[in-house]
């Protein structure tokens, strides 16, 4: 009876200082965890990956730094594949750090594009991604559904000039392309209500082929959306993003961070169970003697 | 202060120096200059664990991260939405002389007073400082909830009620191409009939049981009682999904942290 109520009363920077120390463990091991790709996240790709070079699709990036961790692995996978196979890319980042955030995932991946690479058995030559040419980042504005709104108007309308100053009509690649219409697809990267704007705003208004990569806290709400046929396809937290890099033979931090995923898992399973069991024996010895 | 709390400050304070010495010394970017790359990495892992310090116990250097956070969090805002907004959309718009002023190329376009409407409303959002004229500023907040509640209204109606209503009318005793035999293809994983049949009956019973559940002009007895009982079996499994996702997620800013404690700060893995 004691053990169990000690087991009650344990101290909870105990769980924390073992799960820290399991995960601490994981990441500077190298056990590698095998994945099975969800069929939502295979859409995804598979859209991408069937569309012709020249095609335009377009990533919005609505996240902070606070869910860098999860959705950036999905930014650069999803980024390198479109640029290696000659898909342009138009970014926006309606988040008010998404800027940033954007900014850095576009710096890392035009660094990677000039390597060059083996994908899937295909070889990419290494090439400089130029601004205005192969993608444009049209920044950041406030209040995100009027913006969503007036991009299906005309994307000069909210950004007439894009991220850098450089005006809309200067860039080769804007020529022609004047709204969702000229785009192949929209893939929201969004940890925040945004997603729901570009989903009701968005692909609700303008019927675009819609994506989402989102935080794992977010996924389980927006599965309905994927059954009603609203989005094609959904990486849901680190699990997807690491499942998106594997279909891009392209591993990077998410496939690092499942190793993490797995043991601390493990760990809180486990804490569970042995909570379950103290708090079972615990209301059993008590009945017992009484009390 | 007591002297504890000293020489706490004092051995961080020394450990600070010694990692921006150290980091300014191997820096080996080009984005900026390694003394100030040194400070800024340095930083960014003493803010990250002043942060995880609070896992142990409330601190001051916890208080210290978080206040750091939400004040800079609030003025990058407010700086973003100026610059963007304001000087990036309007001013171009609307005056040569600022245009000039902020270096921002004006737009020669006939003069339209829906440019001029937001700043007026702006400018009677700001008259709430004022304690005498303050009520003014309710006629932009008006405006502002007005249009909100509008668009909302239809972005619900549409995709969050009528397509959801919709894809909920799912076939009960059919699914899945015509012509194939619904025992066809019976695995988990499979897209056969006989799964998207059983799929179907979930979502159409899930539905129906969760919608019950929440009813409560009747009393939860018999049959009914019965289909709430299950409306909460689902409820408590949606809750589970949801719950697994967050400890993914949580897990995921460890990783994240630990990525950026290990590699940029310690430079322990490449």
């Amino acid at each position: 009876m004691i053990t169990y109520d000690k087991l009650m009363s344990l101290d909870r920077r105990w769980v924390f200082l073992f799960l820290a120390l399991v995960c601490v463990g994981a990441y500077i091991s190298s056990v590698e965890v095998p994945l099975r790709v969800n069929k939502e996240v295979n859409k995804i790709y598979n859209f991408i990956d069937t569309l012709k070079p020249g095609q335009i699709v377009f990533i919005a990036i609505d996240y902070d730094p606070s869910s860098q961790a999860e959705l950036h692995p999905m930014t650069y996978a999803l980024s390198e594949q479109c640029f290696r196979k000659g898909i342009k890319v138009i970014y926006t980042a309606l988040s008010q750090n998404g800027p940033g955030m954007a900014d850095q995932a576009i710096r890392d991946i035009g660094d990677s594009m000039k390597v060059d690479r083996t994908y899937n058995g295909v070889t990419y030559k290494g090439r400089a991604i130029k601004s205005g040419v192969d993608y444009v980042f049209l920044g950041y504005k406030a209040y995100f559904a009027i913006q969503i709104l007036s991009m299906g108007q005309d994307f000069r309308l909210p950004f007439p000039q894009d991220y850098y100053g450089k005006p809309l009509d200067s860039l080769p690649m804007m020529n022609g392309v004047r709204n969702y219409s000229q785009i192949a697809c929209v893939v929201d990267i969004g940890a925040g209500n945004i997603t729901d704007a570009w989903i009701s705003y968005g692909q609700g208004r303008f019927g675009f082929p819609m994506a989402l990569g989102t935080t794992g806290v977010m996924a389980p709400i927006y599965y309905p959306y994927l059954n009603s046929g609203q989005l094609m396809g959904i990486m849901g937290g680190l699990l997807g993003a690491a499942q998106y890099e594997q279909l891009c033979d392209n591993p990077g931090l998410a496939k690092d961070g499942m190793r993490v995923q797995l043991f601390g898992h493990m760990v809180i399973i486990l804490f569970i169970i042995v909570g379950n069991i103290g708090f079972f024996m615990s209301r059993a010895a008590k009945k017992r003697e009484g009390r | 202060m007591k002297r504890s709390t000293y020489i706490v400050m004092a051995v961080m304070a020394l450990l600070f120096a010694v990692s921006w010495y150290f980091k300014a010394a191997t820096y080996h970017g080009n984005v900026m200059s390694p003394l100030v790359a040194g400070f800024m990495i340095t930083l960014a892992a003493f803010l990250t664990l002043a942060i995880i310090s609070f896992v142990y116990q409330d601190n001051p250097f916890y208080k210290f991260a978080e206040h750091l956070f939400v004040g800079i969090s609030a003025a990058f805002w407010m700086c973003q939405s100026f610059w963007s907004t304001i000087v990036g959309n309007l001013i171009p718009r609307i005056s040569t002389g600022l245009s000039k002023y902020f270096g921002q190329p004006y737009r020669d376009e006939p003069w339209n007073f829906v440019y001029w409407l937001p700043v007026i409303l702006g400018i009677l959002l700001l008259l709430r400082l004022s304690s005498k004229i303050g009520w003014v500023s309710r006629w932009a907040l008006a405006f502002i909830v007005g249009t909100t509640a509008g668009l909302s209204f239809i972005r619900y109606l549409r995709s969050d009620f009528m397509e959801q209503i919709s894809s909920t009318m799912v076939p009960l005793l059919a699914a899945g191409n015509s012509g194939e035999s619904l025992l066809s293809n019976i695995t988990l994983s499979a897209t056969g009939p006989f799964v998207a049949m059983l799929t179907n009956w979930v979502i159409f019973l899930g539905v129906i049981c969760g919608i019950v559940y929440f009813f409560f002009s009747k009393e939860h007895t018999g049959l009914f009682g019965r289909a709430s009982r299950v409306g909460i079996w689902i409820l408590m499994i949606t809750f589970g999904a949801a719950f697994g996702y967050t400890v993914m997620g949580r897990i995921t800013l460890l990783v994240g942290r630990l990525t950026f404690l290990y590699k940029d700060w310690l430079g322990l893995i490449s």
